[in-house]
């Protein structure tokens, strides 16, 4: 059995966020970069887990961006994947990395393709559907719990006020978030296996792009707290429903 | 040249956010001197003719028996096709659980370009430009669907719904419904619990809390609130609290007019999550505690004393109005 976990490069979460070249680009001066925290500590170390039971499944990871990637793909390899994919370009827009990610699955022919439920930076929740309608596969989105049985994957996704288990039988494609797994730090083992580990690098294939970023802006600055006395707390329900209407 | 709404049901009820997206798509539909219009799939309880007080002229609902679970492929399908026969060029979704599995599929099937986590109004001057949240609610940015037909996930609780007295137009549409390759095994409902997404106020705890044996402080204020209730990571982490209540970066973000944290510093993670709310209001009893910085109210105090006084007075206050 083939796993393919789809990985992205994001900042860190503490990264201070802030916009150049005239507010279209992301300021990378100075900013950290991880694995997409939804893509590593949900999809890969699911994968990993199941891996763990099964010695036989493969795990492949991909990712589609320039050489900069590479620190956050040897890291993948060293928490456990087997063997990477870098796609070398930037990802233009979700479309373009989804038509990446499903033209490199079909050849690789995986049983399973995890993503996270969402990057931390741009906030799409978009590429495992696009994967998938490419693909004409089904789709589990925000899953929380992932099994095999056989041919079939056991899957829960969060609903709206609850969870729902699903029975599909594979190829198909989930995006995985809180609950899967628990995040891993990985060992001196896994860091030092992780050199020698392929990572193969392909050319983009030709595809459009569907959205483009025309420019960022920052959220304004909130004017100030207004400080309540703590024996008075009676004077916020007031304020609460007088002055800001809340309640 | 329509604008379409997707109008998504919880048990055969029109969600609250389905309306704001009807409110979002009407405005839209009258800035391009179009009808906005709605779809509805699967057997509705509720009363579809109220939707057009949010500005929609005509429902189009899709009621097959062959449609028996929720299966973003099942129902890509279906409303794809009911789009190319209403000849919708902008289709309107509620950026929940739904939305995020149907509309990225509906993109790929349509070449439409997607914007999903919408704040407002596209500026249609130059283009077709849509304001979305990105870097966990840190920032926005202006992105421009270059295609001919456009898809929208417009964020709950970022647009105010428009009500008037217009009157919608049912019309029955028969669809060709493929066989769902999802069997659903069980389903988990979380009863008397308000949904954490769509609720207007939240209240939630931090590890100032010290147990989870002190939540009732918590449950307490929600209940006379109405509110839903929420936690911090390390909360959810330990297990205090079930993980679907964790709010910040990497759990769920939120988006309610009211936000209370009780005992949570406010690390930058977590105001990820929070930081659309309309009103935050912060109680912590150290002074320092970054989260009073993003705050529009605050006590400094012992949650222990301060918030029970605060619960008592939601009480009065609703027993006066």
């Amino acid at each position: 059995m083939k796993i393919l976990i789809c990985i992205s490069k994001t900042p860190d979460t503490t990264a201070k966020i802030a916009f150049a070249e005239n507010n279209t680009k992301f300021a990378t001066d100075g900013v950290q970069w991880i694995i997409n925290p939804y893509d590593e500590w949900y999809a890969l170390v699911r994968a990993i887990e199941l891996k763990e039971k099964d010695p036989s499944i493969e795990l492949h990871l991909i990712n589609v961006g320039s050489a900069d990637s590479e620190p956050i793909i040897r890291k993948a390899l060293a928490l456990g994947g087997d063997e990477a994919i870098r796609i070398n370009s930037d990802s233009a827009d979700s479309f373009f990395v989804a038509a990446q990610i499903a033209h490199a699955a079909k050849e690789g022919a995986y049983d399973l393709i995890l993503t996270g439920k969402e990057t931390i930076d741009y906030n799409g929740s978009s590429i495992g559907g696009m994967i998938a309608e490419i693909l004409d596969l089904p789709f589990i989105s925000h899953a929380i719990k992932l099994d095999n049985e056989g041919s079939d994957s056991i899957v829960t996704r969060e609903i709206e006020g609850g969870e729902e288990t699903n029975k599909v039988s594979m190829p198909l494609i989930i995006s995985c978030q809180k609950g899967m797994a628990e995040q891993r730090i990985p060992n001196m083992k896994g860091i030092m296996g992780a050199r020698t580990k392929p990572l193969k690098v392909l050319e983009p294939i030709e595809c459009e792009t569907l959205t483009s970023i025309v420019s960022f802006d920052l959220p304004p600055a909130k004017s100030g707290v207004k400080l309540i006395s703590p024996d008075n707390p009676e004077e916020l329900v007031r304020l609460l429903h007088e002055e800001s209407k809340s309640i | 040249m329509s604008v379409l709404i997707f109008i998504d049901q919880a048990e055969g009820i029109i969600k609250k956010s389905s309306f704001e997206a009807a409110s979002y798509g009407a405005q839209i539909a009258i800035s391009m001197g179009t009808s906005a219009e709605a779809i509805v799939v699967g057997k509705t309880q509720d009363d579809l003719n109220k939707l057009g007080s949010y500005g929609i002229t005509k429902v189009h609902y899709i009621e097959d028996t062959n449609i028996k679970n929720y299966d973003a492929q099942v129902y890509t399908k279906i409303i794809g096709d009911a789009i190319e026969a209403i000849g919708a060029t902008v289709i309107i979704f509620s950026n929940n659980t739904s939305a995020k599995a149907i509309a990225p599929r509906l993109s790929v099937r349509l070449k439409a370009g997607l914007v999903s986590g919408a704040i407002a109004l596209p500026d249609m001057s130059n283009g077709f430009v849509v304001k979305k949240s990105v870097f966990s609610g840190k920032a926005f940015a202006q992105v421009s669907i270059l295609t001919a037909k456009k898809i929208i996930s417009l964020n709950p609780n970022s647009f105010n719904i428009i009500k008037g007295d217009g009157t919608a137009e049912i019309v029955a549409m028969a669809a060709n419904v493929p066989s769902s390759k999802i069997e659903v095994t069980a389903i988990n409902k979380i009863t008397g619990e308000i949904p954490l997404g769509e609720a207007d106020i939240v209240v939630s705890g931090g590890r100032g809390l010290k147990g989870p044996e002190n939540w009732n402080l918590v449950t307490d204020l929600a209940t006379a609130l109405g509110a839903a209730t929420a936690c911090s990571r390390p909360v959810a982490d330990i297990h205090w609290r079930p993980h679907h209540e964790h709010v910040g970066q990497t759990g769920l973000a939120i988006a309610p007019n009211l936000y209370i944290a009780i005992g949570i510093s406010g690390a930058i993670q977590h105001l990820a999550g929070v930081n659309r709310s309309k009103t935050i209001v912060v109680i912590n009893k150290d002074p320092e505690a970054p989260f009073f910085k993003a705050a529009d109210y605050g006590i400094v105090g012992d949650a222990f004393e301060v918030v029970p006084k605060i619960t008592a007075a939601v009480k009065k206050l609703k027993d006066i109005s």
